[in-house]
């Protein structure tokens, strides 16, 4: 008798412990996932902000709709990339607005004639050669494609820097584990070119197509 | 080993040195670590070394003056095309990292140091000395740094490098050529820096498939060869020279071997197997 009741209480206990150790394991669970999604991606990418609140959509209709208007290839078949501040000071040299983005451009950088600081958020290592001619010329692509629908937007998102490589967020893409489509764009690993490629040339590619 | 993209025509280019022409100046190799940021020390004096992408042999003919004969023989990477013409080089074909490719559009060996961990598996099995290991991080003095190249990236310590036939040149005409709406680039569009600087012009540089380029009757003609060809290499770096004792050197031939006939014959059957 006194066996049996001791079996009983054996089993209940073993029964409350197994409550505890899920409760423990779901704790844990919950705990890794929140740092894991939330804190360890804060603690991986700065922040920083952009030295001029820039406004694409007002300058895109004033060039008439030609991104290639400050964005434009050389004659050399090399891209020009973010104009310099010669080509911003062919119309601001003065003041054209009572915009205080613009005054603070005016004051900061063509008074001071300074390159504007640009935090490029496409910007590639040293090791990579990207060719702008043979995307935008060789096969027709529209720049929103892979930089996303940047040129109607009124004001310049946060740059996020990788503590660890230095690079812009954009390459890997806001998904940690690069589920989804890319929030801004596309994303711009290595396999995220190739995959494009293979599937729109039946080839990844060599090396030195994209390394130097 | 990557398939060829559909829209781009095969290329093979490849370089014709004129031996004859050559003088021994190191111009070439002056300009090739110019272009390339090739990395060099403040003591050069240890030749094993020394990074280069291109060297100057020289070689002579072993007898006593007055009948000596000296020949120097500038030799870059040979971008080796394999048996088969299909990338099967020696040194791509060994690495385990797949740090190096042959690129089957133009038929240049590739080298991408970010992905190279420095095994130097490559470098054994290279038969022409082309690799060269960075054994220490690159330093340059104070003012250089300001020269590199930026179409080139510049190498760390502790992975290989080698000539490239100056494929940023290549990449710079063909974008060129985009923006122009075209898709054939001129001989002179993409030339290396070697060929460039050599003052005699020994250094020729071209499509070997394509006849309107100098070196594709170059690299045909009768005293055309290429160094150590029965290994069946098949280096894309042909040498000229009028003296029958130069073009004995290009391999071990044994004394009495009808080394011409040997060289045709290892030729043929690198082409048609
Ligand atoms: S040294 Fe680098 S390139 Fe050479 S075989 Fe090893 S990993 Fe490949
Ligand atoms: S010469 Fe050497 S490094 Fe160049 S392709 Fe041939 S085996 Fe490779």
């Amino acid at each position: 008798m006194s066996t049996q009741s001791d079996n009983q209480t054996a089993a209940a206990g073993n029964r409350s412990s197994g409550w505890v150790v899920f409760v423990f394991f779901m704790i844990g669970l919950v705990a890794s996932i929140i740092s894991g999604w939330v804190a360890f991606p804060k603690l991986l990418y700065s922040t920083k902000q952009q030295p001029i609140d820039f406004n694409h959509q007002v300058h895109l209709e004033q060039m008439g709709g030609q991104c290639n208007a400050c964005h434009f290839f050389r004659e050399d078949g090399s891209f020009s990339g973010s104009p310099t501040l010669e080509e911003c000071k062919s119309c601001h040299m003065y003041p054209m607005t009572g915009n205080e983005n613009e005054q603070k451009f005016i004051d900061e950088y063509v008074n001071q004639d300074k390159e504007v600081p640009w935090l490029i958020y496409a910007e590639q290592p040293p090791c990579v050669f990207f060719s702008h001619a043979a995307h935008v010329k060789g096969a027709d692509m529209q720049c929103a494609t892979c930089h996303g629908d940047i040129g109607h937007s009124t004001s310049l998102r946060e740059y996020q820097e990788n503590r660890i490589s230095g690079y812009s967020r954009d390459i890997w893409g806001k998904s940690m584990l690069r589920l989804g489509e890319a929030e801004h764009g596309r994303r711009q690993k290595m396999n995220d070119c190739a995959e494009c490629h293979l599937k729109e040339t039946g080839s990844k590619g060599n090396c030195f197509q994209c390394h130097k | 080993m990557t398939q060829q993209p559909q829209h781009t025509k095969t290329k093979r280019y490849g370089m014709v040195i004129d031996l004859d022409k050559c003088t021994g100046c190191g111009a070439c190799m002056v300009a090739c670590y110019a272009e390339n940021n090739v990395p060099f020390r403040q003591d050069e004096s240890d030749k094993m070394r020394s990074l280069n992408w291109i060297r100057v042999m020289k070689v002579d003919n072993g007898k006593p003056f007055p009948d000596t004969q000296v020949c120097y023989i500038p030799m870059p990477c040979m971008q080796c095309d394999g048996q088969h013409m299909q990338g099967h080089s020696p040194c791509v074909s060994v690495c385990p990292a797949v740090a190096t490719d042959y690129d089957q559009t133009t038929g240049i060996v590739s080298q991408i140091y970010t992905r190279c961990f420095g095994c130097r598996y490559c470098m054994a099995a290279c038969p022409y000395h082309a690799r060269k290991f960075n054994w220490w991080d690159p330093k340059w003095p104070a003012d250089m740094e300001k020269y590199l190249n930026p179409d080139v990236s510049a190498r760390m310590r502790g992975v290989v490098e080698k000539c490239s036939f100056c494929y940023h040149r290549y990449q710079k005409a063909r974008d060129k050529a985009y923006v122009e709406g075209r898709e054939e680039l001129h001989e002179d569009e993409y030339q290396t820096a070697c060929a460039q600087a050599c003052p005699t012009n020994a250094i020729t540089f071209g499509d070997l498939h394509n006849p309107e380029h100098s070196v594709y009757s170059r690299s045909r003609s009768k005293t055309a060869f290429r160094l150590l060809e029965r290994l069946n290499t098949n280096p894309k770096v042909y040498y000229l020279s009028s003296k029958s004792w130069v073009r004995r050197k290009a391999d071990n031939y044994l004394e009495g071997e009808n080394f011409e006939q040997i060289r045709e014959k290892a030729r043929k059957a690198a082409a048609t197997h």
